[in-house]
């Protein structure tokens, strides 16, 4: 049973660390998205972490897609861009019931409301290509996006406590600080 | 008819749309100076098929109202999935619609954020009602034709023993006529999607024509190959879905905030202007920031060419949080094409005169948004675009014009050197309800009408 979850200030404290321990849900209070319900941001951001097994010999081939990864971003930094991404994590671990695949994220996006962009930049990139040597992953995923996202929410796994440093930042504020932290560097630099 | 000649699946080897289909709605926009929007429900399935049978040859079809323009009324059908199930399509078909359409749009309204003085609690009409069935849509030259026609149908349904009209909506344009615009003053009509192989011209700014699977079922979308449609073929190809939102405007309410937080009349249309995005003229705040520019408004060439990432990238001109720029981010957004909309509609009620104070008259806009996917597209739109609170990381705000507003957002308009932070927007509208229609094409117009059966005389709403 959800419960009434902490009210978040609408302006943040950045300056104070906060943990949030979330009900198993994966929410406080039930809110429908288009796709399901949605997932609250945390002082960790707004996230994922999607599970599955992996298919009987198929590891090196999720081993060698790191690989393509890698490179997709190399050869386009910017490739990633519209996830709004934080950090992404591909994890392969098995704690004695077969090989499982990890693929967990943190971003500012709401997880239910991008989920077609998110999915439409997976295939475009191949990131969905690894997916293919999962468990439970969709025959017809090239033309049945209905099944992508089904599947997406229904390997998600929330998260049941989260933690931030600096709570509620973005990617974006982050990289903001940094900018204008060069540019104080620059201008006194300048000043010599 | 050669259409019916054709396998039942109807598929064209060389995906051409198919005009003589295609249900004229969101293919071509009539002259039309006056609308009535009529809302039935049906007692039993034979009744709504006799009603429907002796409706279709007056359904204005794409290629009729493309070409012949000597017609004075366009006639469109729509229906609910409750409707479909009403005229007696099969459990297994009605099971191949998507769930947001099985579901309609009054149990979606938390996703939509159609909630407070929004929620479909408050809808008039028995518009969040499952009886609600159908949809006539009416489109008239003028307000004379609109009331013969009115009329016509008045007689027609009183033959149809067991179709009941649930309620109605006459709707006329705002003058002056020269250039169509609503209650607030807001020229209207200025972006919309040109479809793949319409050969409609593009104008400067409106982005490439869009794949015609966007907005008919059966054709490749910007994804590729028509996937998943309703079964069977026949009843979906060259379908299109709408989803209807009749939107009180609050003119009186919109004039005092104008004068709150505008001294000079000029003030006051830079409000309105950094609100919407465009001055009320039409023209682009991108395009001309200091001032008004009504020539630019008028001018299709111009009115549409600009960006925001190149041009406006802190939205010192249009505000991010803009009607807009939420509405089209344009180039500050991903999958554009994939989001594309067509709008249809007009305004209801009389005009509150300037100078007057709010006299309480209903007044709005009540219109309909084509598309292939109510949940990619519409649902989208709604649920992020006008009621995200944090769009763009603007943090507490929602549309100003169109997003759920209770006195608790903000709007936040870029300046230098320092921004100006407008504290609880008041609500300038009021969704007074809506709905989700299919709206069948030619083909399955018929085939919905010669269904046989009549297993869901006796439907049964109560909760």
């Amino acid at each position: 049973m959800a419960t009434p979850g902490p009210a978040r200030p609408k302006e943040s404290d950045w300056t104070k660390p906060a943990a949030m321990a979330i009900p198993k849900e994966g929410y406080f209070t039930l809110e429908q998205g288009r796709y399901g319900p949605i997932f609250p941001k945390t002082p960790a951001c707004h996230g994922f972490s999607v599970v599955a097994k992996v298919k009987d010999g198929r590891e090196q081939a999720v081993r060698d897609y790191g690989k393509s990864i890698e490179e997709a971003v190399k050869n386009n930094p910017s490739v990633l861009a519209p996830l709004k991404l934080h950090y992404l994590r591909w994890i392969l671990f098995d704690v004695g019931s077969g090989l499982h695949f990890m693929y967990q994220g943190i971003f500012d996006t709401d997880f239910d409301k991008y989920l077609e962009d998110a999915v439409a930049l997976f295939v475009k990139t191949g990131i969905t290509t690894v997916f293919v040597n999962l468990e439970g992953w969709p025959d017809d995923w090239k033309t049945n996006l209905s099944a992508v996202i089904k599947f997406f929410r229904e390997h998600q796994c929330p998260s049941f406590l989260e933690y931030g440093e600096y709570p509620y930042v973005t990617a974006d504020q982050v990289k903001k600080a940094l900018k204008l932290k060069a540019a104080f560097a620059n201008m006194l630099d300048l000043m010599q | 008819m050669v259409i019916l000649q054709q396998s039942l699946t109807g598929r064209n080897e060389d995906d051409a749309l198919e005009l003589e289909d295609i249900q004229h709605f969101l293919m071509s926009r009539p002259p039309a100076r006056a609308a009535r929007y009529e809302f039935l429900t049906f007692r039993s399935a034979a009744c709504g098929r006799a009603w429907l049978m002796g409706l279709i040859d007056k359904v204005g079809t794409a290629k009729a109202v493309g070409s012949n323009l000597v017609d004075s009324r366009w006639v469109t059908i729509g229906f609910t999935w409750n409707g479909l199930q009403a005229l007696g399509v099969d459990e297994v078909s009605l099971a191949t619609f998507p769930e947001e359409f099985r579901q309609g749009m009054a149990a979606r309204a938390e996703i939509l954020g159609t909630t407070g003085a929004n929620h479909p609690d408050h809808w008039v009409g028995s518009l969040a009602r499952p009886e609600l069935h159908a949809i006539a849509i009416l489109f008239a030259r003028d307000v004379t034709e609109r009331e013969r026609c009115r009329k016509e149908h008045e007689r027609y349904l009183a033959q149809c023993t067991g179709v009941e009209l649930l309620s109605c909506l006459d709707l006329e344009a705002l003058p002056p006529f020269d250039y169509a615009h609503e209650h607030f003053g807001y020229r209207d009509r200025l972006s919309q999607p040109v479809i793949e192989g319409t050969g409609v011209e593009l104008t400067p700014g409106s982005g490439p024509p869009i794949k015609p699977g966007e907005f008919f079922l059966g054709y490749p979308d910007e994804d590729g190959p028509a996937a998943g449609m309703p079964q069977p073929g026949i009843l979906s190809r060259n379908g299109s879905y709408v989803a209807y939102l009749m939107m009180k405007e609050h003119v009186g309410a919109f004039r005092d905030f104008l004068r709150e937080h505008g001294e000079t009349p000029e003030q006051q249309e830079l409000i309105a202007a950094k609100l919407m995005g465009r001055w009320r003229s039409g023209a682009p705040l991108v395009l001309t920031l200091d001032k008004d520019d009504p020539s630019l408004g008028a001018d299709f060439q111009r009115n549409n060419a600009f960006t925001y990432a190149d041009m406006d990238p802190h939205g010192y001109a249009c505000p991010l949080g803009a009607h807009i720029r939420r509405m089209n981010p344009r180039d500050t957004a991903v999958n554009m094409n994939r989001r594309k909309m067509i709008r249809r509609g007009g305004t209801y009620g009389p005009p509150l005169p300037e100078g007057r104070p709010e006299d309480g008259i209903e007044r709005g806009i009540a219109a309909f948004v084509g598309c292939a996917s109510l949940v990619r597209q519409f649902e989208f739109a709604m649920n992020v675009w006008a009621n995200d609170p944090n769009f763009h990381e603007l943090g507490n705000e929602r549309d100003p014009i169109f997003g759920t507003q209770d006195g608790t957002f903000d709007m936040t308009i870029p300046k230098r050197p320092v921004r100006k932070k407008i504290r609880g927007l008041p609500a300038f509208t009021t969704i007074r309800g809506g709905a989700y229609f299919f709206l069948p094409s030619i083909r399955a117009l018929r085939y919905l009408a010669s269904l046989s059966g009549d297993h869901r005389a006796d439907l049964n709403y109560e909760d």
